[in-house]
């Protein structure tokens, strides 16, 4: 029998999920065919907020290719900042401060527990409770106030350069990111108690959703997705870069495989998130924070380069080919969250719709960064 | 002539309350969300943001009323009517107080279900002829819950019919004496799960108003806006005002059957503030539930009423069969 007699039989119905839709958390689509409350097949349709960062990065030379990196993954936009900056180092054997590292590492940090913030509040918000969204947002509103100090901006930072960083940290960012540390940590057991351990969402997250490790290890899903699956695998431990190896933290793992155990590595992560920033602020050393000689135009050796970074949604790495000229011969950028939704398609078979949905939005997705 | 002014009266003092309610439970809903959510809520129209709903309902009268190319235009249009007229008439039989009822029905518990069940006809045709999926989709789901949740409902209301043995809501009230251990809920020895009755009841008329965590109708996150997904301006506007004409009914219900009514908890005074104050109060903990808590899924909910409010409305009827025959 033909599928769509097969489908006739079964009067099923095709429902286009976006790309304006709440739950997809900007223009993702999802082409789904139902089968009553049940998905038969669903299919997410990428590209509506393509903008050919591959192409501007090879057209463009190096520097002028920096803002890219803060329209990505827009949520986590340093983490982007750093694996350039990282990829271009390596290229030009360029060694940074000290300092300059540890600054990177306690913005990354910094914007890794505001992405999780915004990812839980997001999340509670695509099943039904609308409070947890503004308790994150009030606490996401102290870490963008620090990093406008610094940075210059809110929300697509372009903080880092080759050999170091833009601005240095002053004593107001010190003390204040402290004050926001110890503001913070007794939030998380608040958040546990007013959300987590509810029934409701209990019942929504837990079971919903499996993703096997082989699942993971088929489509290349990275970050809290893997490591909600019971596999031990972080950039900054795997592949570490940057001062991360001199910094104790541990990487949270939870077995289950279910969007609890996703969300419940997201929330874990702020907790060591903090830990790494209060030991890289007690290590901060004296000293410059951009390398001497980095020559204003950048013409990096022939060859083939690679740099990766854990960002909040996974591993985000970018590899370059350079012919030895001002621009790059090819860029390519791997984005976790592209890796993770495509496994929605396999994994959302004959799930109901709410489930689906509920799935949906424990990858945690960000749509620019996944069209790029 | 005196019974035609007393009418006259009556509908002018309900049409008053009705829209003083539907305007400023809004009001109160998003204050407290505000409120509940570290920020402060409406609160640059008029002082505290009083003037709030005013200005939403000019805003909705005066935007465009756009049919979609696919819906059916009668249905369409019928819905948002239909889900009104019952919520506005059921507050003829609701007794304020013991002399402050617009018309006494010796059967108003029958006409309160009768009337409250044309509100889920009303989202299924809202959902059916909006010509969407999302809507057909929530509208279908509207219908099942409310299936679901008016048998526990049901079931539950007769047990209070068979402890009073009269229909009449302000018999009912009548009944429970004044002091709050009279009431209805606290009268365990009609039936010792009384208490658990009124949280049954409760429950279920939480499902019945459609707000969460059971508001599968609207399901913002699934379904974009669920059966008024499509509806815009005051088509909109009337069925978020039949949300809150619903909600003060659910809970003047539950006020009359469980807590009371007009009654006073402390033997003195008893009069309409009782009745509002109880009714308030419920009202406050509906909104105090719907931004505590996240929405359950359409199984859950289906499962929780089939499965463990049903079978124990009836264990509950026949207990308390048993105590009245016993005792």
């Amino acid at each position: 029998m033909s599928s769509l007699a097969q489908s006739h039989l079964r009067e099923t119905f095709e429902l286009n999920i976006g790309p304006q839709h709440p739950a997809t958390h900007g223009v993702l689509r999802i082409k789904v065919v139902m089968d009553g409350e049940y998905i038969d097949r669903a299919e997410p349709i990428l590209g509506y907020i393509h903008r050919m960062h591959e192409k501007m990065g090879e057209n463009r030379t190096w520097n002028q290719f920096w803002p890219n990196m803060g329209r990505l993954d827009y949520l986590s936009a340093i983490a982007y900042n750093h694996c350039y900056a990282g990829l271009v180092e390596r290229a030009m054997e360029i060694v940074v401060p000290e300092r300059a590292e540890y600054i990177r590492v306690i913005t990354a940090e910094l914007n890794r527990i505001q992405s999780h913030l915004l990812g839980f509040g997001a999340y509670i918000m695509d099943l039904g409770g609308f409070t947890p969204l503004m308790y994150a947002m009030d606490e996401r509103e102290q870490i963008l106030d620090l990093l406008e100090s610094v940075t210059g901006s809110r929300l697509t930072y372009c903080y880092f350069r080759f050999g170091g960083v833009y601005n240095d940290i002053d004593d107001d960012f010190i003390t204040g990111t402290r004050a926001f540390i110890k503001r913070f940590r007794p939030q998380i057991p608040i958040y546990h108690k007013l959300v987590t351990g509810n029934v409701i969402l209990m019942d929504r997250l837990i079971g919903v959703g499996p993703v096997s490790a082989e699942m993971c290890r088929k489509y290349g899903a990275t970050g809290p997705v893997l490591r909600g699956s019971g596999v031990n695998y972080d950039i900054r431990r795997n592949e570490p870069y940057s001062v991360y190896p001199e910094l104790d933290f541990d990487i949270p793992v939870y077995k289950e495989c279910d969007s609890m155990a996703r969300y419940m590595v997201r929330m874990d992560e702020m907790v060591q998130s903090c830990r790494i920033i209060e030991q890289a602020l007690d290590k901060l050393p004296e000293g410059p924070v951009m390398a001497e000689k980095v020559p204003k135009a950048l013409k990096p050796p022939k060859g083939d380069f690679h740099f990766a970074v854990e960002a909040a949604r996974g591993t985000f790495s970018m590899r370059t080919v350079s012919d030895g000229t001002n621009t790059s011969y090819r860029m390519r950028l791997r984005s976790p969250t592209y890796s993770n939704v495509s496994l929605f398609e396999e994994a959302s078979r004959g799930m109901l719709l709410s489930d689906a949905l509920a799935f949906l939005g424990s990858l945690d997705p960000v749509i620019p960064e996944m069209d790029r | 002539m005196n019974e035609l002014i007393r009418l006259l009266s009556y509908m002018i003092g309900i049409a008053a309350f009705l829209g003083l309610n539907l305007a400023y439970l809004g009001w109160v809903e998003r204050k407290g969300a505000g409120h509940f959510q570290r920020r402060t809520g409406p609160k640059e129209v008029g002082p505290y943001g009083l003037l709030q709903p005013l200005a939403d309902g000019l805003k909705l009268m005066s935007k465009q009323l756009i049919i979609p190319a696919n819906a059916d235009k009668a249905l369409y249009m019928c819905a948002p009517i239909l889900i009104m007229v019952p919520a506005v008439l059921l507050f003829v039989a609701i007794p304020f107080g013991e002399h402050l009822v617009p018309r006494e029905f010796n059967f108003g518990l029958i006409m309160m279900f009768a009337f409250a069940s044309v509100g889920g006809l009303s989202i299924l045709i809202g959902g059916w002829g909006s010509g969407n999926k999302y809507s057909l989709i929530a509208g279908a789901r509207a219908v099942s819950q409310n299936v679901a949740y008016e048998i526990p409902m049901l079931l539950t209301a007769i047990n209070i019919v068979m402890i009073t043995g009269s229909m009449d809501l302000n018999e009912i009230i009548r009944q429970q004496g004044s002091y709050f251990w009279n009431w209805n809920i606290f009268r365990l020895d009609k039936s010792v799960l009384m208490p658990v009755s009124f949280l049954v009841f409760f429950i279920c008329s939480l499902a019945e108003t459609n707000r969460t965590p059971f508001d599968m109708g609207e399901c913002e996150g699934e379904l974009v806006a669920g059966y008024h997904t499509e509806y815009g301006g005051m088509g909109f506007g009337l069925f978020m005002m039949a949300e809150y004409a619903n909600l003060v009914i659910g809970c003047s219900l539950t006020t009359i059957l469980f807590l009371g009514g007009w009654q006073s908890p402390i033997g003195i005074w008893p009069g309409p503030h009782w009745f509002l104050l109880k009714m308030y109060f419920l009202v406050w903990c509906f909104v105090w539930i719907r931004w505590t808590y996240p929405r359950t899924t359409f199984w859950g909910l289906l499962n929780l009423s089939w499965k463990y409010l049903i079978p124990f409305s009836l264990v509950n009827l026949l207990l308390t069969a048993l105590f009245i025959k016993v005792f």
